[in-house]
């Protein structure tokens, strides 16, 4: 799809997720959530004990997993499912730079990841959730965000370039 | 009129199985987008590939300029839609370990979801490392409070904290944007990509 139309079509999401519900797209809040949930069901009392799952209970009430959020997650991946049927994009694999080995490539997938949980919860949300939500509302926090994730990016550019070029 | 579920037109139950629909929308337009693809998503930190800044800024002020139109005509009351809290030490500092997550991963978390919704084993490792992070942070979270909760701002928009005009911030914006694409377009041309 042309870069631009599928800008104008995310946009379009954006509004209609505020239109109805006051908000908009997010993807890590639905990580916590899982997580939250998970440690309370495998070990209630630390659950009940330590700090971050404390704080999380008196702002939340009701099962973790009832979220808006968790409900949109779900739908992206079906909406993903749906596109790679449409477009004939549905294969297993490990995409990676023929410079470097699958191996290689998984490790790095699995560091950034931990990095970008990590990241996630201290900027409050992720690329979705805080820079691009956040941009559509003109949130001060929002640019931030987006600012201090691209810009971080580019500069670490050149240290990973054998990951990508 | 909206926020529909503020304002009471819809219930919260209504309100979550739209937000499963609005999710499938979302997951089927990154797709689209070519966001399932680390390679793609990358690409715009080496200027190769720049569908990333495109779809990202083209979603940022449709959305943006679709909402101030709204609100404008009465449909939407954006005083009631959420607007992130600002923590400053903590959004950049967040910010930045995201971004080093973004090259070194190819991911970020949305798009993860979308690549392990295609069957890319990357992204599932990639969405492995995200519980872990999440985890780790939980865990962690007395040693960071503070920091966490240092620099709160309250949910100012970028206009207010200016003392600019929404519509003046508005087209500021536009004009980054298209001077970002002019750019893009340019890269594209000039840093050429490897097929694989």
């Amino acid at each position: 799809m042309n870069p631009y139309l599928a800008g104008v079509l995310l946009g379009v999401v954006v509004i209609v997720a505020n239109f109805v519900s006051g908000r908009s797209v997010g993807a890590s809040g639905a990580v916590k959530s899982a997580i939250i949930a998970g440690v309370e069901t495998v070990a209630p009392s630390h659950a009940e004990n330590a700090l971050f799952y404390k704080e999380y209970k008196q702002s939340h009430e009701g099962n973790p997993l009832n979220n808006w959020l968790v409900y949109q997650m779900l739908g992206v991946l079906v909406g993903g499912f749906l596109s790679g049927v449409v477009s004939r994009r549905l294969t297993w694999k490990v995409e990676h730079n023929p410079r470097i080995t699958s191996r290689t490539r998984l490790i790095f997938a699995l560091a950034g990841g931990i990095l970008f949980g990590i990241g996630s919860q201290f900027g409050r949300g992720c690329t979705s959730g805080s820079a691009l939500s956040g941009m559509a509302v003109l949130s001060l926090g929002g640019f931030v965000s987006m600012m201090a994730i691209f810009g971080t990016a580019f500069a670490l550019a050149y240290f990973f370039r054998k990951l990508w070029i | 009129m909206g926020p529909l579920v503020v304002n009471e037109i819809i219930s919260q139950n209504t309100n979550l199985l739209l937000a499963f629909f609005i999710g499938i929308a979302f997951g089927f337009v990154l797709e689209q987008g070519g966001f399932s693809s680390s390679r793609k998503l990358a690409g715009v930190f080496y200027g190769y590939d720049t569908v990333v800044l495109k779809v990202f800024f083209t979603g940022a002020v449709t959305a943006m300029l679709g909402l101030l139109f709204m609100s404008l005509f009465g449909w939407i009351d954006l005083n009631l839609v959420y607007v992130n809290e600002t923590f400053l030490q903590s959004a950049v500092l967040g910010g930045i370990i995201m971004g080093a997550g973004f090259i070194m991963g190819g991911y970020c978390p949305g798009t993860s979801f979308c690549g392990a919704a295609i069957g890319k084993i990357d992204a599932l490792l990639f969405i492995v490392g995200l519980f872990i992070g999440v985890f780790i942070f939980a865990e962690g979270y007395p040693l960071w409070e503070g920091l966490y909760k240092a620099g709160f701002m309250g949910s100012p928009r970028i206009s207010e904290y200016f003392g600019l005009t929404e519509g003046l911030v508005a087209l500021l914006v536009i004009v980054a944007a298209v001077l970002m694409f002019w750019g893009a377009e340019w890269a594209e041309k000039k840093f050429p990509r490897d097929e694989y």
